[in-house]
């Protein structure tokens, strides 16, 4: 069984980690077959890129497979732990902690990413369950999000300006793998970025609040009246939301050591496309779509230049959407509810 | 006229009838936030047209309308085989897609964009605004415009009562393209210059945002989200560049105060001097 596949209905199918690592590696295989060592180093960064793609799809696909809600404020989540850490460490706030301050500040920029992912929660789910009873069947979350998007971008554009600015970490290590060199900081983030989504795919399976989760992503009103207190659990996917997207927004700061406001637009139309290449409401289908998208995001750069990636990205996403809509492991009934 | 109150009230004009572009289709249920992609099918259409000897701009117009009505027309089969949120991401692909495409191609500019060589008067766009929203109106009063409203109530029970359910999808869709191209004739020919990166897709949000923050029930919603849209932030530039940080608390809020947005037909039942369908109207506010 796939992670979420019992988000829906029980079914048998291939073990989700099986399909995802021989879908990857055969890539992986492939790219190198074809090309010498330039191609290897693209596919590592590739799969770097991948990791934070596959975290912030991670996200995407968690909400719309509980909620049906496309929330569009994961990309300004994502960019507020940067940007958080950037000015807490910039305006000399964090001195106390020494050669860790990095840490620290990327720490409160996750907890930052929470916060609001709450703030949202009460303005679109709690409020419209108070109001109508029920929240996944309206338009109304989408256009609340889009406008939390412009609040939060906003909210840190005026303070700390539009420019891009620097992030570093002061220590710099590297391993040698086979004549290549990859960074420490590199390596410690796909792990990460691995095991949050492993342990997440876990609570899910096998914890209450996962068996309530599942519940509601069914059906919200026969939840209800099984005893699972929704009002309590849907805060839940919205934490979920704001550490995915905030250690993806860490990661990325971490690793490419550039922050800006517009920093989430472009990893969270990435991020969509992952998400709906692996099949909307699965996590291991987002993992595999978010490697993917990364790994073509890399080699296309390499093969046909920089401004093709975005078309040939979004054309694979519209294909895919309407020849099969539910992707490569998704979940037919997912995301089809009425806006 | 000032420059200034002409700019304005020019964008106002040309926003409405984009608005009303997307409002067809969300009036029928149908989201669509690949809006960019159509209007710069129509605002590339018409700068490539311009472009060539002795094109006059009554043909121009025309023309780029009906190149994007065909394209809207074309493009409805494959995107409604989609729903819900895989209708909202397949129309956003389509937009990522279109401006990807013209971003890309030679004969358009590329990224250096076209300049646009005609250029139309301020009465013209005014005429066409009032021209496209007395339509809209006119539209929703129709059989078509009643089916493309039961559509967005119930589909099934629409297609029980023997509504013709793709019929009616595709016809919106058609319209929007029209709409939406139009629009972008009248950039292009207003600004007398068009590049593929203001069809971006927070332009498509933008529209969207216009259309149900005004509310997608009557023809009345997209003129008071374009007012909302395109007059607020105008008096907000007096107070600094907080403004774009105030329209999303105010979007937020509408839709905690008014999630069917600032006109529904409840409220323009209790408005109008005729008291007309009233029983119809009375328990719609939850259609969506």
């Amino acid at each position: 069984m796939s992670a979420t596949a019992g988000l829906t209905k029980p079914r048998f199918v291939l073990p989700g980690p099986v399909i995802a690592s021989v879908a990857v590696v055969a890539l992986i295989a492939l790219a190198i077959a074809t090309g010498g060592p330039v191609i290897v180093r693209q596919v590592v960064s590739g799969l770097l890129l991948g990791a934070i793609y596959m975290t912030v799809a991670v996200a995407f696909t968690l909400t719309i497979g509980v909620l049906n809600f496309l929330n569009f404020t994961i990309p300004s989540l994502f960019m507020l732990t940067g940007m958080v850490a950037w000015a807490l460490v910039s305006r000399g706030y964090l001195t106390f902690a020494g050669t860790w301050a990095w840490l620290v500040a990327l720490l409160v920029g996750v907890a930052v990413a929470v916060a609001a992912s709450l703030l949202v929660e009460r303005f679109t789910f709690r409020y419209l369950r108070m109001k109508h009873g029920d929240a996944t069947e309206h338009a109304i979350p989408l256009v609340s999000s889009l406008g939390f998007l412009l609040v939060f971008e906003n909210l840190i554009l005026i303070p700390l300006g539009s420019d891009s600015q620097r992030f570093t970490v002061p220590f710099k290590a590297d391993v040698h793998i086979g004549g290549m060199v990859i960074g420490v900081a590199q390596l410690a983030s796909c792990v990460l970025a691995v095991a949050v989504v492993g342990a997440l795919s876990f609570i899910l399976k096998h914890t209450k609040v996962g068996r309530a989760l599942r519940t509601i992503a069914e059906n919200p009103d026969t939840a209800s009246l099984l005893g699972v207190n929704v009002g309590r659990v849907v805060p839940v996917v919205f934490i979920l939301t704001g550490v995915l997207s905030g250690l993806a927004g860490a990661l990325f700061t971490v690793n490419y050591g550039d922050v800006s406001p517009f920093m989430g637009d472009n990893v969270g139309t990435k991020a969509i496309a992952a998400m709906v290449l692996g099949g909307i409401g699965s996590i291991w289908g987002a993992i595999v779509g978010g490697l993917v998208v990364g790994l073509a995001e890399t080699l296309s750069i390499q093969y046909f230049g920089g401004d093709s990636v975005s078309m040939m990205v979004w054309g694979l996403v519209l294909v895919i959407i309407i020849l099969r809509p539910k992707g490569l492991f998704g979940i037919a009934s997912i995301g089809k509810g009425k806006m | 006229m000032s420059g200034y109150l002409s700019g304005t009230l020019a964008i106002l004009c040309i926003n409405l009838i984009f608005a009303y572009a997307i409002f067809v289709t969300a009036a029928a249920g149908q989201i669509n936030l690949g809006g960019a992609g159509f209007q710069a099918i129509g605002a590339y259409a018409t700068a490539w047209l311009a472009s060539q000897p002795d094109i006059p701009m009554r043909i121009i117009i025309p023309a780029a309308t009906l190149i994007t009505a065909l394209i809207g027309f074309l493009i409805s089969f494959p995107v409604l085989r989609t729903r819900g949120v895989y209708m909202v991401l397949a129309t956003f692909a389509f937009g990522e897609v279109v401006s990807g495409f013209l971003l890309r191609s030679s004969i358009f500019g590329g990224a250096m964009g076209m300049v646009v060589t005609q250029h139309i008067e301020l009465w013209v766009l005014i005429a066409s605004a009032a021209a496209v929203t007395l339509a809209t109106f006119y539209l929703m009063a129709t059989r078509l415009g009643l089916a493309m409203r039961s559509l967005n109530d119930d589909e099934e029970a629409a297609a029980v009562l023997g509504v013709n359910v793709r019929g009616v999808q595709v016809a919106a869709f058609t319209i929007g393209g029209a709409f939406a191209g139009f629009s972008g004739a009248l950039y292009a020919l207003n600004f007398g210059f068009v590049e593929a990166q203001y069809f971006n897709s927070l332009l498509s949000i933008y529209v969207l945002l216009f259309v149900l923050i005004g509310g997608a029930q009557t023809a009345w919603g997209p003129l008071a989200g374009s007012l909302f849209f395109t007059i607020l932030p105008e008096l907000f530039r007096i107070g600094g560049s907080w403004r774009y940080f105030v329209f999303g608390v105010l979007i937020v809020l509408m839709m905690v105060v008014r999630p069917e947005g600032i006109v529904t037909r409840d409220l323009v039942r209790r408005l109008s001097p005729f008291g007309w369908r009233s029983r119809r109207a009375a328990g719609s506010s939850h259609g969506r």
